[in-house]
């Protein structure tokens, strides 16, 4: 790219307007509908009263932020958003540094672990509530009941962990495929050295493979946060919410705005409100993990 | 500079083709029907049968079927914002009243004298009716009554009367009550939701002599009457009923009572039928029925619904849509699916004639208190108070849907025992006074 400092600026106009269209359409793809749930939030506006439409300014955040159920969805959201990344990545390494031991099967193993990634939210979400939380029917409570304990009302007792539980078995191995190649990617002489410096399983863990597997969990968090400020299905197959607002989050109290109420300006105005929520939640997450990405560096 | 030309060619072929393609299409599309419906068994039978009305009158039917709160949300979306996407839509009697005041729905006062309107139940017609038009025809009606197993009372030396008290009812699930053996005492709708928890709650309110509203819309939650309904329901339930009852919707119940593991059950008529076919049913010779449970009074202690075919404005087809329903709701449908499929399977509840077929009668024991049920509702008289809407389990206004379900989603918490009877009431009677602010005064 030297020498051609006097060719630089009709090249620099040319790839620019080379990439104006996509640029554009990039633009308009996240402008337009932001701006159009801008401009609901502000309308006072139910499907189900049709004349009644009318601008609201702020009335529908006013209604909202005053309401508990907001407060609490909130909570809920970043709960589940925690819990479930804790839960994922805790069990997603435990599995990659089993997987990545040599042991007879392991290729069959490595499936096993991965597939209920592939199983669609609803379908697992369907199986764990009815043929392993039930109660009466499922497996779990035949289990306990066979133990001699009673059993566990899971969706009515702690609606949010049964929750959590259902999302960390899909998710953890998203974990898994990300961090299992990352572990085998780390260089066998520098473990080797370790073991000769006679480090045991654990600190060898602690201090060569755990600063290696940071980066790759850095990646896992935020995409899985993306996915998580946003779980919908699970909830809706299971709890629908509840008890109470016990297992309501923004995505699912939207939901209820939009379709059940029919109101179009509230659930405009609670999508604007997740908006807000995620992208300081993000860079909460992208300031964390870049501080350790830094020290990791330096 | 050849480049345009090819372009411009190829560009004019695709556009003739797409032209070409659309008139080759459009007439055909002239004499088709998009008919959107609900995912029940009796529904499904109508869309197998289709293909005779298809061939009779030429037309080509295009059907959507959902569950149904995704159908009830897609619907409202798609009627709401004037999309023609459907010429016949399934909805309820919540929704044909409502929506035909929004001047969304053809009347459909025109079916004609062989059509034989007086012939439906008047508790139905005027369900579906708006200002004394009717904007949807019934399918199909079901009311709500006990289902008990008889062996298991016979074997406590208990007998179920005719027509149940509340009281007795606790009496009976609490000898009955045998969870070594998987037998629960009563089985009753959990679930929240307005459609689910809230449909039998609201009975049971009505029972004890309650109202969802006072005649100037204030909300009426935390009234003793709600207070008594509630508190016996969540005690009721959790002594004697199944673990896990907050996830319970009308059809884990009925999965539930039809495996056996209910003794009793308070739900909708329209499960009868499944419950007496021996295929699907563990309990099919030892189900009995009684009328629905009363407790203080007996104004709305059973409920009334009906799913109606309907026309939305938006649809261009509506001469064929009209020839449609007549040919779905008639006394005609209903014989030939008794026939061929036999009696148990045919849609109840709509037509008083369905309840003078000796076949019927003979394969159905149930009817008779079907019937009876349905006669004696009055929807417009749901408590023994006075009230300003219409609607037994539900309250006929559009805010009931987010409301019903708010409510719901209290009182399952109380249920589940994360807050006490009075405090879900507090909650749910705040919830109710921001959601009706505009309707009192």
């Amino acid at each position: 790219m030297t020498g051609t400092g006097a060719r630089r600026p009709p090249r620099h106009l040319h790839s620019r307007s080379l990439l104006a269209p996509s640029v554009a359409a990039l633009f308009l793809w996240m402008v337009v509908p932001l701006g159009m749930t801008l401009w609901f939030s502000a309308k006072r506006f139910n499907l189900l009263n049709p004349g009644k439409t009318s601008f609201a300014g702020w009335e529908n955040y006013r209604e909202l932020l005053t309401h508990r159920a907001l407060w609490v969805a909130m909570g809920n959201t970043l709960f589940l958003v925690g819990l479930v990344l804790a839960f994922t990545l805790t069990f997603g390494t435990l599995f990659s540094l089993l997987l990545d031991q040599d042991f007879p099967g392991r290729n069959v193993c490595r499936l096993l672990v991965i597939a209920p990634f592939f199983v669609m939210p609803t379908v697992s979400a369907l199986i764990w509530k009815n043929m392993l939380m039930n109660p009466v029917f499922g497996l779990f409570a035949w289990i306990t009941r066979s133990l001699g304990f009673g059993a566990i009302e899971f969706f009515s007792r702690a609606p949010l962990l049964s929750i959590v539980l259902i999302v960390g078995w899909e998710w953890t191995p998203f974990a898994v495929l990300i961090l299992l190649p990352a572990l085998q990617s780390l260089n066998p002489e520098q473990v080797e050295a370790a073991r000769l410096d006679g480090a045991g399983p654990f600190a060898l863990f602690r201090h060569i493979q755990l600063p290696h597997l940071l980066r790759p969990m850095a990646v896992v968090a935020m995409i899985e946060m993306i996915f998580f400020l946003s779980l919908f299905a699970e909830i809706y197959v299971t709890t629908n919410g509840g008890p109470g607002l016990a297992s309501t989050n923004l995505a699912y109290l939207i939901f209820r705005d939009a379709l059940l109420s029919f109101d179009v300006g509230r659930a405009s105005a609670g999508g604007v409100i997740a908006i807000i929520l995620a992208n300081i939640v993000g860079l909460f997450l992208m300031r964390l993990v870049g501080r350790n990405l830094q020290e990791d560096l330096q | 500079m050849k480049l345009p030309n090819p372009t411009w060619r190829t560009l004019t072929l695709l556009v003739g083709a797409a032209l070409t393609v659309w008139a080759l299409y459009e007439p055909q599309r002239r004499s088709e029907l998009t008919v959107a419906t609900v995912n029940n068994a009796d529904m499904i039978l109508m869309q197998q049968l289709s293909s005779e009305f298809e061939k009779q009158n030429g037309v080509k039917l295009n059907w959507v079927v959902l569950g149904e709160n995704i159908l009830r949300q897609r619907l409202t979306i798609d009627i709401a914002t004037g999309s023609n996407t459907f010429d016949v839509i399934t909805i309820g009697s919540y929704e044909a009243p409502l929506w035909g005041e929004r001047g969304w729905l053809v009347p459909l006062d025109d079916l004609g004298a062989d059509y034989d309107y007086d012939d439906i139940f008047d508790v139905l017609r005027q369900g579906l009716s708006y200002q004394g038009r009717m904007y949807a025809v019934p399918f199909y009606g079901e009311s709500s009554f006990t289902y008990y197993r008889k062996d298991l009372f016979q074997k406590a030396g208990l007998e179920m009367p005719l027509q149940p008290s509340y009281f007795e009812i606790r009496q009976f699930a609490q000898k009955l009550n045998d969870p070594e053996h998987g037998v629960y005492g009563i089985c009753l709708r959990g679930e929240p939701g307005w459609g689910q928890n809230m449909a039998y709650i609201s009975t049971l309110v009505n029972t004890f002599g309650g109202r969802w509203v006072d005649l100037d819309w204030k909300p009426q939650l935390t009234s003793p009457a709600w207070m008594e309904a509630v508190s016996f329901y969540v005690d009721l339930l959790s002594k004697y009923g199944p673990p896990g009852v907050i996830t319970d919707g009308a059809n884990e119940n009925r999965a539930l009572f039809a495996n056996g593991n209910c003794a009793m059950w308070v739900d909708a008529t329209s499960a009868a039928n499944y419950l007496l076919d021996p295929s699907q049913s563990r309990v099919a010779a030892t189900t009995g029925f009684a009328k629905a449970p009363i407790a203080n009074v007996p104004n709305g202690a059973s409920w009334v619904w009906s799913w109606g075919l309907a026309i939305p404005t938006s649809s261009k087809r509506s001469p064929m849509a009209k020839q449609f329903l007549k040919w779905a709701t008639g006394r005609h449908y209903i014989t030939t699916v008794g026939e061929r499929f036999g009696w148990l399977r045919i849609p109840p509840g709509s037509r008083r004639s369905t309840y003078e077929i000796p076949a019927y009668l003979a394969a159905a024991p149930f009817a008779p208190l079907v019937r009876e049920a349905i006669l004696s509702a009055d929807y417009r008289k749901p408590s023994a108070l006075p009230v300003p809407y219409v609607g037994i389990q539900y309250v006929g206004i559009p805010e009931f849907q987010a409301l019903g379900t708010e409510v719901g989603q209290e009182i399952s918490a109380a249920l589940a025992g994360r807050a006490t009877v009075p405090q879900a009431l507090e909650l749910a009677q705040a919830d109710a006074e921001s959601a009706l602010e505009g309707r009192s005064k």
